[in-house]
């Protein structure tokens, strides 16, 4: 079977910065993060991928077709929300998607669709109002619902919960978990890992241009192997952590090696994708 | 939401560039300060050469006569000028991005803000005019002369909107944008739109004679009042610029950055 994504040995420089170093990655369907810190080239990729930008070597298919040679067929199959937003700031919410919808070739049903949508996304109200006078969640909910005004075989959002406060954010969660369901293939870029976690049903981690792990939430933790002892504070901050294998042994020596005593409590703690996070990119491991 | 999975195809060029007219149309409806100050400024500079300098310029009071196809011409540069806003804000605020990932000519998108800025002008026009007539502007043109006059004013605008178009692709942002062009709304002073060349300083009537304005103007006023026109000569020059404007358009566009 094609797989819906298939990137080969991709790369990408700017100037003399390589951001895109040899990456491979295939996506067979489902609601894929892909996971990686700020600059780690997830922009880049969704931009080729969209066929903003041409690779400088390597290819990228989507269902087949390559992003480069065969631009206009990618370019039917897969709607993006892209991290900044990318709306009509002087018209309204609707007629923001009716007119989104009128370019995909919806014609008489674009409006329709327009209000279907935005009564889904308890947006009815707001579709009113032009777009220039909405709040950044509001902003960031009507450029999702930009992405779906017409059926897509690949939706990809970057970044869609960045910069948002919490409850926008749940909001925008809900939104992909709704609309994200009917066999359309999701891709979404995320720096954290509660919404990789939270959203998808594979993780894929992008560190210095390369995939550096793929695989479901479990498989990643299993990944980072054994349990750890971690000594906490009253306010809940971890003191010190000594990596164990799991066996009644290594958790003895470890207590054992333990320094601090004032009052520190004792956990047990399995791995979170955090750590898995963390020892993939090498990345200095912050107090969890 | 449905089940139906079929891609969008996409539109056609001029579907595309149907939906975009109409975008760019609303967008000016929207601006009403906009679209009032793109109608009130041609007539207040109509007025203020009219009524103000009229009677200094020229004792007989047919100045109107002469002055009112500078009027058209200066105020097709007002108007036209918000386009390079327009297109700027499309491709520095992240809607060319959208529109760019998605199936059909992007770039329609900018044959609609041009459009829309040629409708724009051409009611401003026919305010001008009608608050001329109002004031005393009488030309003796037959039918044909007035579809010569507005076929070239038609013209004029389309170019200048061009050049804008091109300067909106250019332009680093919206702001930038707005500040270029200083020269196109420039011209017309240049020429013979409100004083005969002859009464200009030697050393500028050579510019005055040789830029487009002058043969344009002189066109329009010999379709509406007589005298002499350079039809052809207006002609090719309109469609010169235009032609530049594709050209350095089709060259811009697919560069412009990403991000
Ligand atoms: N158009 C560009 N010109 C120069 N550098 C760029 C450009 N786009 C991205 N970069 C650089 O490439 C790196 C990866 O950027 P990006 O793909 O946006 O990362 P992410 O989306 O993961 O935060 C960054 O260091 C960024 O500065
Ligand atoms: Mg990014």
């Amino acid at each position: 079977m094609t797989p819906v994504i298939e990137v080969r040995a991709l790369q990408k420089s700017f100037r003399h910065q390589r951001v895109l170093n040899n990456l491979n990655m295939t996506i067979d369907g489902g609601v894929v993060a892909l996971l990686g810190p700020n600059g780690a080239g997830k922009t880049t990729l969704v931009s080729i991928l969209t066929t903003l930008i041409r690779p400088d070597a390597g290819t990228a298919r989507v269902l087949g077709h390559d992003v480069v040679r065969d631009a206009s067929t990618v370019r039917s199959l897969v709607r993006v929300t892209g991290q900044a937003t990318s709306l009509d700031e002087l018209l309204t919410g609707r007629e923001n998607l009716a007119m989104l919808g009128k370019l995909l070739g919806l014609g008489r049903t674009a409006t329709n669709r327009a209000d279907e949508l935005l009564e889904r996304l308890d947006l009815a109200a707001a579709g009113r109002k032009a777009v220039r006078t909405y709040s950044g969640g509001m902003r960031r909910r009507l450029d999702l619902a930009a992405s779906l005004i017409a059926p897509a075989k690949v939706l990809i959002l970057d970044e869609p919960t960045t910069g948002l406060d919490p409850v926008s954010r749940a909001r925008v969660w809900d939104d992909i978990r709704q609309l994200a369901i009917d066999g359309t293939t999701v891709l979404l870029t995320t720096q954290t890992l509660d919404e990789a976690e939270a959203l998808a049903d594979r993780v894929t981690v992008l560190h210095r241009g390369g995939i550096v792990a793929d695989g479901t939430v479990g498989e990643l933790t299993a990944l980072v192997g054994g349990q750890s002892v971690v000594l906490v504070d009253t306010a809940g901050s971890v003191l010190e952590r000594v990596e164990t294998d799991g066996t009644r042994a290594s958790v003895a020596a470890a207590l054992e090696r333990m320094q601090r005593d004032n009052g520190a409590r004792v956990e047990l703690r399995s791995p979170s994708l955090e750590d898995a996070f963390a020892k993939l990119t090498q990345i200095e491991e912050v107090a969890a | 939401m449905t089940t139906t999975t079929t891609p969008a195809t996409g539109v056609s060029t001029l579907s595309s560039s149907g939906v975009f007219i109409r975008r760019s149309l609303l967008h000016s409806i929207r601006d009403g300060e906009g679209l009032l100050m793109a109608i009130a400024l041609p007539v207040m500079l109509m007025l203020m050469f009219t009524v103000v300098f009229g009677g200094a310029i020229q004792g007989d009071g047919r100045y109107i006569d002469y002055v009112v196809p500078g009027i058209i011409l200066t105020c097709a540069g007002f108007g036209a000028s918000s386009t390079a806003v327009s297109v700027s804000r499309d491709m520095t605020a992240g809607a060319m991005l959208r529109y760019r990932t998605m199936p059909f000519v992007a770039s329609t998108s900018i044959v609609g803000h041009v459009i829309a800025s040629v409708v724009r002008n051409l009611v401003a026009t026919a305010v001008v005019i009608g608050v001329a007539f109002a004031i005393g502007f009488r030309p003796d043109a037959d039918l044909g002369g007035w579809i010569a006059a507005l076929g070239i004013v038609t013209l004029w605008i389309l170019a200048v909107t061009s050049v804008f178009a091109v300067i909106g692709l250019i332009a680093g942002s919206p702001e930038a944008a707005n500040g270029y062009g200083f020269i196109i709304l420039f011209l017309p002073y240049l020429s013979s739109a409100f004083v005969p060349i002859e009464t200009m300083p030697d050393w500028i009537a050579p510019v005055a004679e040789y830029q487009p304005v002058t043969p344009i103007i002189e066109t329009i006023r010999s379709a509406l009042v007589g005298g002499e026109g350079q039809p052809l000569v207006s002609i090719l020059w309109c469609l010169g610029i235009i032609l530049v404007a594709l050209v350095l358009a089709a060259w811009r566009f697919p560069r412009t950055p990403v991000r």
